[in-house]
């Protein structure tokens, strides 16, 4: 039997990816460890590599495809000794997943062997009723449903000719003569998402009456910001606490630093800031949690996200244990992540499951902005741009640096005194920065 | 002076014409019926209910002839012609009143004559020569009905040789009964005057009973006839008939070969022809097929616009329930609703009231087959049927065709007792579109004959429970 290569599921959230790029064609002998595709997640671009060897018998998910299922069959590796016609009775339509949920359809299987193709049929067709995006029942005949099973055909795309809209066996038929309402992605892998907006789609008549566009479609990556910023706005509870900070020993102590000689690093003030962030966090522990239904979950250790604008979109790659690193190896660590991310090269473990997030937009002039969180971290710190203002010290006024901190934090985990003690404790580590090699 | 103007005229009263026209008012429109002889059409006074009055006598006769094996004791069984008769004409005459009673409460208007087009909505309704209104149509819809078909070498005379007019109200029992053709028409006389005791042959030009039956149905009904005493001729013609003073000789070929046989009385049901004369069709620019039925679109439109043509007159299957129910897609597609689709044939049912009886729905084993398709069949005797056997009917069978694919069905067949009161369920299940998984699903009474039609999908699966 040929080995069947699966689409991987390169996050655990991952439900389904890009096949972006094959870099081997069939018939190209295939060694153990060597890269066969390139996968666009939901945030990253990813190598498929060969877990076997053998010859690349055939390439099922061709190049470009979006919407391929993890566990989909995406190639068949054929083995030594093995020739073509083993592939002809490989069935790569299923998807391979092993958590998918059981269906009756099984048991009857068990129960009726004789009757294996009616089953087939049944464990088809005798989900439940489908939906529109809405979550509306959608009519139609049972056989105009099997048909649409069949054929891979998306119900909710169709117009009903039959009584009351219903779809019926002639709509499938034209459906399928004007080669329209095919499905994009199997069902069973689309996750069940919490009830979006409205879709607002091009073909909305409001878009008429604007000037001229051009529709660029959805990356994953695009996709995946929409759907979980929606959420975090949606869903969290946000309040935010402002700061102004001066930063003017800081940036003495920076200079210093640098100028020293032999120095292999180059710190930012964003570097002293994650590395205050993290210390804050590691001092006021109780800022560093994230909510659950059961729980709030308090991290022992810093794992500090910190957002990158890339081409397309943004990503944070994380800063493990951020709280325990020095600061010029912080400094190298983000220079490195954050090449990665404008490359698109992050893996899923760069990118995923910090504990706070810092993002700066300082560099733009931005004197302060709120920033939403990131689920399920419990915070997330906006720094503006440090700028000379007029403060008032001891009664008189005077000039110094200052950055505004714009701290939000998700009021489910984390209360207006604890988040206070936070960037008070944060405020103090960045004024007075030699704290932070303490 | 009667109004003149209408939404809709309906030429005929049959079972198309009549319901077209209520359901015209139903929706508002003003609505005519012109009817020349009588409301109801052929299938009330002359087809299907006179008919089925008959066949019920002869039933109840055959089970008093069999009382014994019910252990009733009936002596003397008997039956008297003339009363079967009147109970037959009396049956019509009661539900002909019937169908004027419905369209006066409609408030369609009745006029009693025949209808002429003449073209631009106008219409003539003349009787008895003499003119007896004009009219004026948004919309005329012709359901003028068929008739019998008659060839010049089986010239019927009404009194040895009959058409289903005579045979419908016969003098006298003949002794010998020769019947031409065995399609629905010949087979029920056929039946019914083989259960009173003539000696019934018939002759079939195809080489099976009931040509349009699948044939397995076909063949088991006739042996279940044969069984009975009847005769059948198939894959022969007649090609003549020699009367002679109270019997008919007639000379049947069949490979070439002739031979004669004389018979009391002949029944010729050789098909029916459309009634497309002297009602204007020229005048109103309305077209005829190849076949000399009325040419007509998915919803009943002629080749004249405003002018519309339904059921025998507008080509086979020449069923009253075909008629009706193209009426009223017809009308409901003049009444601009929404949603309204063409007459799928592949749901017209088909029932014949034979002993045993013939239903059927969809393609034959034959005709799927030959669509390339991929099937399954399913079987189910009656002999496996505790209802059945109860009745003391074991003879019968449940046959369907589904597609393997798609789980679809594409045909019921069935012979036995009962069965044209049944097929109404496979025709919703068609209708509503089932897969094979709904119909198993589908919990069936017992004990019922109905149950077989349950059995067979189960069969045609591989999973019949009692059998």
């Amino acid at each position: 039997m040929p080995i069947e290569i699966l689409m991987p599921a390169l996050s655990p959230t991952m439900t389904e990816g890009k096949l972006a790029k094959w870099l081997k064609s069939e018939g190209d002998t295939v060694e153990a460890g060597d890269v066969l595709a390139e996968i666009e997640t939901d945030k990253a671009t990813m190598e498929v590599e060969a877990v076997d060897e053998g010859t690349l018998g055939k390439i099922v998910v061709s190049e470009g495809s979006d919407g391929v299922a993890v566990n989909s069959v995406i190639a068949l590796l054929l083995e030594e000794g093995e020739d073509k016609s083993a592939l002809d009775d490989v069935d790569t339509s299923k998807s391979k997943s092993p958590e998918k949920p059981k269906e009756s359809g099984d048991e009857a299987d068990k129960a009726a062997p004789k009757s294996g193709k009616s089953e087939d049929n049944k464990e088809k067709s005798s989900s439940s009723s489908p939906q529109t995006k809405n979550g509306d029942r959608i009519f139609a005949s049972p056989l105009a449903r099997r048909m649409a099973s069949q054929e891979d055909l998306d119900l909710s795309k169709l117009e009903g000719s039959g009584p009351r809209g219903r779809i019926v066996k002639r709509d499938i038929e034209k459906a399928l003569a004007d080669g329209v309402g095919k499905a994009e992605a199997p069902q069973q892998q689309k996750s069940a998402a919490p009830t979006p907006a409205p879709a607002v789609t091009p073909d909305d008549p409001i878009f008429s009456m604007m000037p001229e566009f051009e529709a660029v479609p959805n990356s994953g990556m695009r996709k995946t910001i929409a759907k979980r910023l929606t959420q975090a706005a949606r869903d969290i509870p946000h309040f935010n606490l402002q700061v102004d900070v001066e930063i003017d020993k800081l940036l003495a102590f920076r200079k210093e630093l640098n100028g020293r000689e032999g120095a292999d690093y180059k710190i930012s003030v964003n570097d002293f800031i994650v590395k205050a962030t993290a210390l804050a966090l590691k001092h006021v522990p109780d800022c560093n949690v994230a909510f659950t239904d059961e729980a709030i979950l308090k991290f022992k250790k810093v794992d500090m996200a910190v957002a990158v604008a890339v081409e397309g979109g943004l990503i944070t790659p994380i800063l493990k244990d951020a709280g325990s690193k020095g600061l010029a190896t912080l400094s190298n660590e983000m220079k490195e992540l954050a090449a990665k991310a404008r490359d698109g090269k992050l893996k899923p473990e760069e990118y995923q499951g910090g504990t706070f997030t810092v993002s700066n937009l300082g560099m733009f002039g931005v004197k302060s902005f709120n920033s939403i969180i990131n689920p399920p971290q419990g915070g997330i710190l906006s720094v503006g741009a440090g700028e000379q203002r007029p403060v008032v010290k001891d009664g008189s006024l005077a000039m110094a640096t200052v950055v505004t901190l714009t701290l939000a934090v998700d009021h489910r985990c984390i209360d207006g005194s604890v988040g206070a003690a936070f960037i008070k404790e944060l405020k103090s580590l960045i004024e007075d920065p030699i704290t932070l090699m303490l | 002076m009667a109004d003149t103007n209408f939404d809709v005229i309906v030429v005929g009263g049959g079972p198309g014409g009549y319901v077209a026209a209520i359901r015209a008012a139903q929706l508002g429109l003003k609505a005519a019926v012109v009817e020349k002889e009588h409301l109801g059409g052929i299938c009330l006074n002359w087809g299907c209910i006179p008919t089925k009055a008959l066949l019920r006598s002869a039933e109840v006769f055959h089970n008093m002839q069999h009382a014994a094996s019910f252990g009733l004791v009936a002596k003397d069984v008997t039956f008297d012609l003339q009363k079967i008769v009147e109970r037959s004409r009396g049956v019509s005459k009661q539900l002909a009143g019937g169908v004027g009673h419905l369209l006066k409460k409609n408030k369609v208007a009745v006029f009693d004559g025949f209808g002429k087009l003449l073209g631009g909505g106008k219409l003539t309704v003349e009787a008895e020569g003499k003119k007896v209104a004009d009219l004026q149509g948004k919309h005329i819809i012709l359901a003028t009905g068929a008739r019998a078909k008659v060839f010049p070498n089986l010239q019927p005379d009404g009194k040895l040789i009959w058409t289903y007019k005579e045979a419908l109200v016969p003098d006298v029992m003949p002794k010998s009964l020769l019947v031409i053709g065995s399609g629905a028409i010949g087979i029920e006389f056929a039946s019914f005057f083989n259960t009173l005791g003539a000696e019934v042959t018939v002759v079939e030009v195809v080489n099976k009973i009931m040509p349009f039956e699948d044939d397995e149905i076909s063949a088991f009904a006739q042996k279940s006839m044969e069984k009975q005493g009847m005769k059948f001729k198939l894959g022969s013609m007649v090609k003549e008939l020699k009367k002679g003073k109270d019997t008919v000789t007639a000379v049947i070929e069949k490979d070439g070969k002739t031979e004669e046989i004389t018979v009391d009385r002949v029944i010729t049901a050789v098909g029916v022809t459309p009634n497309t004369e002297n009602i204007g069709l020229d005048a109103a620019g309305v077209k005829l097929d190849d076949r000399g039925f009325i040419a007509i679109d998915d919803y009943c439109q002629t080749s004249a616009k405003g002018v519309y043509a339904i059921g025998d007159v507008a080509g086979a299957p020449c069923l009253a329930h075909k008629a009706s129910h193209e009426g009223v897609i017809c009308v409901e597609k003049i009444a601009g609703i929404k949603g309204v689709h063409g007459l799928d044939r592949s749901r017209i049912p088909a029932c014949t009231y034979c002993n045993p009886q013939v239903a059927s729905v969809g393609m034959t084993e034959k005709m799927a087959k030959e669509k390339g398709l991929d099937i399954k069949v399913g079987r189910f005797p009656f002999m496996g049927n505790g209802k059945a056997i109860a009745l003391g009917e074991p003879e019968g069978l449940v046959k369907t065709i589904f597609d393997n694919k798609t789980g679809e069905l594409l045909g019921a067949h069935m012979v036995g007792a009962e069965v044209t009161e049944m097929i109404q369920g496979y025709g919703i299940a068609k209708t509503l579109e089932t897969t094979e998984e709904d119909l198993m699903h589908t919990i069936f009474p017992h004990p019922t004959l109905s149950e077989m039609m349950h059995e067979s999908v189960l069969d045609a699966f591989g999973r019949a429970i009692h059998f």
